[in-house]
């Protein structure tokens, strides 16, 4: 199961329809432990395609040492599909970098955007829940 | 002359669970080949078996990716912070 706040879920899904035509990408950090995304780093697609992604190397060094820092880490991508359904795809799979790693997809196929999450390990793909939680951010936007 | 080199968390069961291994070298390619001759479980992970950077990972010296450099030739210096990131992308 992944946590996931609300206000970054609609962080991502914003993301991802700013990035159309093409697909959206960024990482997820987070406590590996709880498996709860604490930030989202977003990320341009450097493949500039609606079919590939590649993140932005830059993005995951930045991010992969403000983790450190904070003592939580990156735990995983989230992508978007434009035109397919939100289910990692044979490229998605091959290229899984981490067997720990929460692999998100939106899609964006629908009117209604859908996420859904995925452990990728061996080649083996395994759907995991996404639990909307409460934010705990104290210094986000007043709402 | 000594570099730390920081892991990511896939490669870290070869090095004894360490995020960070100092090592020493003059170049990239060198600090490289002592990390994977003292931790052969990094064979062909990070250096493919036809010499050249696996490209599945991206490394840094501090915070410059050495493709745009000089690739293993790269030079390094003492106290420098070398970063190994799997690549990440994908696709529909």
């Amino acid at each position: 199961m992944l946590q996931l706040p609300h206000d970054l879920a609609d962080e991502m899904v914003a993301h991802c329809l700013r990035g159309l035509p093409d697909e959206a990408c960024g990482l997820l950090t987070g406590s590996l432990e709880e498996a709860r995304v604490e930030r989202l780093n977003l990320s341009e697609n450097l493949a500039h395609s609606a079919k590939v992604y590649t993140l932005d190397p830059k993005v995951h060094l930045r991010a992969d040492r403000e983790a450190e820092d904070d003592g939580l880490a990156v735990i995983g991508v989230f992508h978007s599909h434009t035109h397919t359904d939100a289910y990692p795809s044979p490229t998605d799979v091959a290229q899984a970098p981490d067997p720990t790693w929460h692999y998100v997809i939106v899609s964006l196929r629908e009117s209604i955007p859908a996420i859904r999450s995925f452990a990728i390990s061996d080649g083996r793909v395994a759907e995991e829940e996404v639990q909307l939680v409460e934010s705990t951010q104290v210094d986000g936007p007043a709402r | 002359m000594s570099v730390s080199i920081r892991l990511p968390t896939v490669l870290r069961p070869h090095v004894g669970g360490q995020a960070v291994v100092e090592v020493g070298g003059a170049t990239i390619g060198e600090v490289l080949t002592t990390l994977v001759a003292a931790h052969p479980g990094l064979s062909g992970q990070v250096i493919s078996e036809d010499g050249q950077l696996n490209k599945f990972v991206n490394i840094y010296v501090n915070d410059d990716d050495v493709r745009y450099m000089e690739q293993l030739a790269t030079p390094v210096s003492d106290g420098d912070e070398i970063s190994i990131l799997p690549a990440v992308a994908g696709g529909a």
